[in-house]
């Protein structure tokens, strides 16, 4: 098993700095996929983190000056590693300004993942800075727990609203409720709702649009489906929230699929990352 | 649902109805009084007065007068209910408040009558918000009995000076004594904290002081958890008006200029700690 790779460019650099920092605001620990051409931030929906997944795929030639790997054997070419993201993101900073980051799998006390990074000096000598952060190499026989989540069988797909004034709503929401209902519709309208003792809100966006799902997508959306039948999800404040708040990724398109009463699937598309998060329906 | 195609059936059942082009001048100058949750609205022709109690011993009072408001409409003489004021605040934040000029929510605030929620309708960039707060009966607000005529001291002053002297006051301390006199120290503010005593003076011909008219040297002490709420007044006003009567009774009156220009009051009535003997 072997993985070492070099990122020079500074605006690569900045790129995943900010896709590390967006997964370590969503979770305190996640597994690092690494395969030929992909680089994966994956979270599994357990329990313990209140059933909440998330994939994040990044093409790795449009991050990577240097990439090399060699998985666990010839028919199984990927590492699982179990990460602490926010130890990535923190070694990260320290990189800010470097010249080059080269980023290794080692073997110390514990297997690491070396972050080295060259910063720029005055004198002829260079400066490196080294991370050694511990990870956990995931065995073979766990990796299926670690796989792409089936698209779900969507009732409505939706582009969401800016998402900073979709931002703006949640936080206030939060202040005055810990569930919030998520509704839209085939017409491009979308609800954001909460009811407590002392309030109720409800936000109104239109004219969203909905995304194209078919011949290139997995799904085709049921020609059957009203309009304006609305698919509703609700779901734990907080998670929707953390979502919002730590995504540093801008993407260029955003958009959510929800399965009635189950699950609101978020999507968020930039040139060479894709992010998904997954947020259960609470009753 | 958005508000101008609010059908004129519905307007009618309201009693009261106010209407702002920018949220943020009825949301700036309700954070200025936002020291407990429960607020009193008591709307008549003249404007809404909200009020704001804190241990029977404080009291703040936000005026916005007709004028200030796009439309004003009530069909009662006076229309009064009692709402949550962090969750009102909330609502009228819900876009996040920009401060971005040319970027505002528009608001529409309506209210049934006895029974019914005070429904909100707020629109930003195409955005419509509803909310609906739920409503108690009203409390009667303290009566602080303070008249004009039984004033014996009273200065108005920028209320930038008072606010460089706040937030350099002493937290530690328990009470914040509030020295008027004819005569030296004039206006004074001291704290008694752990570090130290500490004394604000301010002389009377300041360019800062407005207005100096002090009959009589008082000096009164006033809990400084109480007052300290006042200093969300203070940072949105342009000037302030100190003024105590026979009782030591403390008045304190803001004069707030909304981004439009247009000026509210905003005024809060503090009881004294305990007497002091005069020096």
């Amino acid at each position: 098993m072997k993985f070492r790779s070099k990122i020079i460019d500074v605006g690569c650099l900045n790129h995943f700095t900010r896709v590390v920092n967006t997964v370590s605001k969503l979770t305190k620990s996640c597994v690092l996929r690494l395969t030929r051409d992909h680089v994966y931030f994956v979270l599994s929906g357990k329990v313990s983190t209140g059933g909440v997944s998330m994939w994040c795929e990044l093409l790795q030639v449009n991050f990577f000056d240097e990439y090399q790997m060699e998985g666990v054997s010839a028919d199984a070419n990927e590492i699982f590693l179990e990460v602490t993201p926010e130890n990535l993101s923190r070694a990260l900073k320290t990189a800010q300004n470097a010249k080059s980051v080269k980023m290794k799998l080692t073997k110390k006390n514990c297997p690491c993942l070396t972050l080295a990074a060259e910063l720029p000096s005055l004198s002829s000598v260079s400066r490196v800075v080294t991370h050694d952060i511990p990870v956990d190499v995931i065995p073979k026989r766990l990796w299926q727990d670690f796989r792409e989540p089936q698209m779900p069988d969507f009732d409505v797909s939706i582009y969401l609203p800016p998402l900073k004034t979709m931002k703006s709503v949640v936080d206030r929401m939060k202040n005055l409720s810990n569930y919030l209902v998520m509704e839209a519709n085939l017409k491009g309208e979308m609800n954001l709702k909460i009811e407590t003792d002392l309030v109720s809100v409800t936000t109104h966006f239109k004219d969203l649009g909905n995304p194209p799902w078919g011949d290139d997508g997995s799904q085709t959306v049921s020609q059957s489906r009203e309009d304006n039948l609305m698919a509703e999800v609700r779901v734990d404040i907080r998670k929707l929230q953390q979502f919002l708040t730590g995504q540093q990724v801008n993407p260029s398109k955003a958009m959510c699929n929800i399965v009635h009463k189950r699950i609101l699937h978020l999507i968020f598309l930039h040139e060479d990352v894709s992010l998904q998060y997954f947020i259960p329906a609470v009753v | 649902m958005p508000l101008s195609t609010e059908s004129q059936t519905d307007n009618d059942q309201y009693i009261l109805i106010a209407s702002l082009d920018n949220a943020r001048n009825l949301s700036n100058i309700l954070k200025a009084i936002s020291l407990r949750d429960h607020a009193i609205f008591n709307a008549t022709q003249n404007g809404l007065k909200v009020t704001v109690e804190d241990s029977k011993c404080l009291q703040a009072n936000a005026f916005i007068q007709t004028d200030i408001f796009q439309e004003y409409t009530i069909k009662e003489d006076a229309v009064g209910f009692q709402v949550n004021l962090t969750v009102l605040l909330d609502c009228l934040n819900i876009f996040g408040g920009s401060t971005v000029p040319g970027v505002c929510t528009a608001l529409k605030m309506c209210y049934n009558g006895y029974g019914h929620p005070l429904t909100l309708f707020l629109e930003e960039g195409g955005v419509v918000t509803v909310c609906k707060i739920n409503t108690e009966e009203p409390e009667e607000p303290i009566d602080f009995d303070f008249c004009s005529t039984n004033v014996t001291n009273k200065v108005i002053l920028q209320s930038d000076s008072l606010k460089e002297a706040f937030s350099e006051l002493d937290m530690t301390s328990e009470v914040l004594q509030i020295t008027m006199s004819p005569s030296h120290p004039y206006f004074r503010l001291s704290t008694f904290g752990n570090s130290g005593n500490a004394h604000y003076d301010y002389p009377k011909d300041s360019d800062m002081m407005e207005l100096f008219q002090c009959t009589k040297t008082q000096t009164n002490r006033y809990k400084m958890s109480l007052l300290k709420p006042s200093t969300k007044a203070l940072g949105l006003s342009c000037k302030v008006s100190v003024r105590t009567d026979v009782r030591g009774f403390l008045s304190l009156q803001y004069l707030v200029r909304n981004d439009d220009g247009q000026i509210c009051f905003v005024e809060y009535y503090c009881c004294p700690d305990e007497e002091v003997e005069e020096e």
